[in-house]
C-alpha cells in the first residue's frame, strides 16, 4: 500500500512537470505581460524580456522574432548597466560534433554582435558555443530541434537579487 | 597507469620445413573474405594452478581477437581429434585436416620463479605441414591480457601479411545520465572493451580524444572552468594541461604522425581557422584563413598534407591542402555534406561522416576524391577513427529519441563485419591508440 501511494506521489509530480513545461523540457520563451517578477531581477529577464533567440536549420541569421527578442533584451541591459551576460550558442544533434560547435559559436556570436549594436557595453558580453551538447527538447523529431537551435542570454552579474 | 613492456623472443623453428608452392595467406584485399578455419586448443598451462587459468583466458582472449576481425573462423574445441599435450612436439597434421582446420594456434603458459608470465605459441600450417612462426612472450601479471592480444597480432600479421591491430586502447567518451543533462567522461579501454578506466571524473564536458601516433598522450577538448579549450592528457603520469592559451575557445584537435604537432581550431568570432602548434616550442601558425567554419583537420601519415572540413563554399566538404596552408582544394563531390575527415595510416584512404537524405553515413575515399565508398548508413553514424594498420574503422552511432544516444562500432574498410563494441553505458568519440610498445 505504502508502495502504490509512494508511486502516486511521483506520478503526480512527473504531471506537474508536463503542465509547467510541455513535457518537453521547454522553457517559456516569449514574454508574459501578466508575470509577476521585481524588475530587473534574472527572473524579470527571463519572463518579461526573453532570454533566447532560435535559429533555422544550419543558420546563424536572426530572424524577425529573434531581432525583435534582441532588441527587448539590449534595451533592459541599457536600462540594467551592471549586469553582465553569457549568450550561450547551441545546435540541434543533426549535425557533426565539431561542425555544430563552430556553428554554435556563429550564432552566439551574430547575437552578442545585435546585442553590442544596440549600445551594449561589449565589456558585459561573453560567449560561448555548446554545440549538440544541451539539448533542452529531447525528441527526435523538427519540434524539438528547433527549440535546441538556439541562442540563450544568461545573466552571469550584476542583476539585482530576486 | 604506466604500461609494462612485453619481452618478445622469437622461438626457432625446429621442425623440418617442407616448403610448398604455396604459402598459406589471407588474401585481404578482396571484399568479402571467407573466414580461414583455425584451430585453437587451450594452451597448455605448465606448473598447474595459476598457468592453468591463465592458459585458458589467453587462449579465449586470442580466439576472440581472430574471431572478431572477421578473417578467421576458429573451430569449436570440441571437435578436435588430438589432444595437444606436448608443446615441443609437431602435431598430427592429418588429425587436424580432419576437421579441415587449415591453421592451428599451439602453445604454452608457465609461471616463472619472478612471479611473471611467460608464454609460448607456434602457428602451423596443416596443409603445409609445418611451422609457420612461433614466439614466446614475457609479461607481468597485470598485463596478461596484452599476451593473448600480442599472440593474435602475430598470427594476424603471420596469415595475412599485415600487422595486426589487437594490442591496442581505444580512448572515448563515457556516456550517462539524461539527454539533457549528460554526463561526460574521458574514458579508455583495450580494444576488445576489457580493463575500462575512467581517465576525468565527468565534473567538466569532454569531447573529441585523440591518440597520439607515438607516445600515450591523448589530446582533447574540456569545458573545464567554463572555459572551452584543447588539453593533454598523459596516460603515463595523470598529468593534464592546456594545449595554448588564446582569446577564444580552442577546439577540434589532433596530434601530427610524429606526435610532437598538434592541429586544431581556434574560434574568431563567428568563423573557425585551423591552426598547428609546436609542442616542443609551442609555436603556433596559422594554417586556413577564411571567413568560414573550418575544422576537424587531420595528417596523412607522412605529414605533407592535411585533410579538414570547411564551409568556405556554403555547405560542409572535405577539402586538403599541403600542411604549411597553402594549396587547399575540395574533394568531396558527392550529394551531400561531408564531414570529420581522418586520414588512414597507410594514406591510402581518407574516412568521414557524409550527410545525405536526412541519414548519416560513414564511408571512405581515395586523397583525391575518388572511389568514394560507404560503408554503413543509417539515422546517425558520425565520427570515425582508423585501427593502426588502417584496414578497420571505429565510430559511433546515436540511436533516436529522448532516451536515445551512441554506442561504439567497428567495420571493415571493405563495408563488412560490422560489429558493436560492448561498452557498459553509451559511449562516443572514438579514438583508436597506435599498436602498444
Amino acid at each position: 500500500m505504502l508502495r502504490k501511494l509512494a508511486n502516486l506521489k511521483v506520478a503526480a509530480v512527473c504531471l506537474g512537470l508536463v503542465a509547467l513545461t510541455g513535457c518537453t523540457g521547454k522553457k517559456p520563451e516569449v514574454a508574459n505581460p501578466n508575470a509577476q517578477a521585481k524588475p530587473g531581477t534574472e527572473r524579470d529577464f527571463t519572463l518579461n524580456v526573453g532570454d533566447r533567440i532560435h535559429f533555422i536549420v544550419d543558420q546563424s541569421t536572426l530572424t524577425p522574432q529573434a531581432t525583435d527578442t534582441l532588441r527587448k533584451q539590449a534595451a533592459w541591459l541599457r536600462q540594467y548597466p551592471n549586469v553582465t551576460i553569457q549568450v550561450e550558442g547551441h545546435a540541434d544533434e543533426r549535425g557533426t560534433r565539431e561542425y555544430n560547435i563552430s556553428l554554435s559559436a556563429r550564432r552566439a556570436t551574430t547575437a552578442r554582435q545585435f546585442l553590442v549594436s544596440q549600445g551594449v557595453n561589449p565589456s558585459r558580453l561573453s560567449t560561448i558555443a555548446y554545440g549538440k551538447e544541451r539539448p533542452i527538447a529531447l525528441c527526435d523529431a523538427e519540434n524539438c530541434w528547433n527549440q535546441n537551435r538556439r541562442a540563450v542570454t544568461v545573466i552571469t552579474g550584476g542583476a539585482i537579487p530576486g | 597507469m604506466p604500461f609494462g613492456r612485453v619481452v618478445i623472443v622469437f622461438l626457432l623453428m625446429v621442425f623440418g620445413q617442407s616448403f610448398s608452392a604455396q604459402a598459406l595467406e589471407i588474401d585481404v584485399t578482396q571484399g568479402r573474405v571467407k573466414p580461414l578455419p583455425i584451430a585453437l586448443p587451450n594452451f597448455i598451462g605448465g606448473g598447474g594452478g595459476a598457468a592453468q587459468k591463465y592458459s585458458h583466458d589467453i587462449t579465449g582472449i586470442i580466439g576472440n581477437d581472430l574471431q572478431s576481425s572477421g578473417l578467421f573462423q576458429p573451430l569449436p574445441q570440441n571437435s578436435y581429434v588430438e589432444k595437444i599435450t606436448n608443446f615441443s612436439r609437431q602435431p598430427r597434421f592429418s588429425d587436424w585436416r580432419i576437421i579441415q582446420a587449415q591453421a592451428l594456434v599451439t602453445g604454452r603458459v608457465v609461471m616463472q620463479p619472478n612471479g611473471r608470465i611467460r608464454a609460448e605459441f607456434r602457428l602451423w600450417d596443416i596443409y603445409g605441414q609445418k611451422q609457420i612462426t612461433g614466439l614466446q612472450f614475457v609479461a607481468t601479471k597485470r598485463n596478461w591480457r596484452r599476451i593473448g592480444h600480442l599472440i593474435a597480432d602475430a598470427i594476424y600479421k603471420s596469415l595475412t601479411g599485415e600487422d595486426g591491430y589487437f594490442d591496442t586502447r581505444v580512448v572515448y567518451i563515457a556516456e550517462s545520465g539524461p539527454k539533457n543533462k549528460r554526463v561526460k567522461k574521458l574514458t579508455i579501454m583495450d580494444q576488445d572493451g576489457f580493463n575500462v578506466r575512467a581517465l576525468t571524473d565527468g565534473r567538466s564536458l569532454v569531447l573529441t580524444p585523440r591518440f597520439s601516433p607515438t607516445s600515450q598522450e591523448i589530446t582533447y577538448m574540456s569545458y573545464a572552468g567554463g572555459k572551452p579549450r584543447v588539453y593533454l592528457f598523459n596516460l603515463q603520469t595523470g598529468q593534464r594541461e592546456v594545449v595554448g592559451v588564446f582569446p577564444n575557445m580552442s577546439f577540434s584537435p589532433r596530434f601530427g604522425p610524429r606526435g610532437r604537432k598538434v592541429v586544431m581550431s581556434l574560434q574568431q568570432g563567428g568563423n573557425s581557422n585551423i591552426y598547428s602548434l609546436d609542442l616542443q616550442t609551442r609555436g603556433v601558425r596559422q594554417l586556413t584563413n577564411t571567413q568560414a567554419i573550418n575544422t576537424a583537420p587531420s595528417y596523412s601519415p607522412d605529414g605533407k598534407n592535411i585533410v579538414f572540413e570547411s564551409d568556405r563554399e556554403g555547405q560542409q566538404q572535405i577539402y586538403v591542402m599541403s600542411s604549411n596552408g597553402t594549396g587547399a582544394r575540395r574533394i568531396s563531390f558527392g550529394k551531400g555534406r561531408y564531414s570529420t575527415p581522418v586520414w588512414s595510416p597507410r594514406g591510402d584512404l581518407i574516412a568521414f561522416t557524409k550527410q545525405s537524405r536526412g541519414g548519416f553515413s560513414i564511408g571512405v575515399m581515395r586523397p583525391d576524391g575518388s572511389g568514394e565508398r560507404i560503408l554503413t548508413s543509417g539515422y546517425h553514424n558520425e565520427g570515425p577513427t582508423w585501427a593502426p594498420n588502417g584496414r578497420v574503422l571505429m565510430f559511433f552511432r546515436e540511436s533516436r529519441g529522448a532516451r536515445g544516444g551512441p554506442k561504439l562500432y567497428s567495420v571493415d574498410i571493405t563495408g563488412y563485419n560490422e560489429r558493436k563494441i560492448k561498452t557498459r553505458g553509451f559511449a562516443s568519440d572514438p579514438a583508436w591508440s597506435p599498436l602498444l610498445k
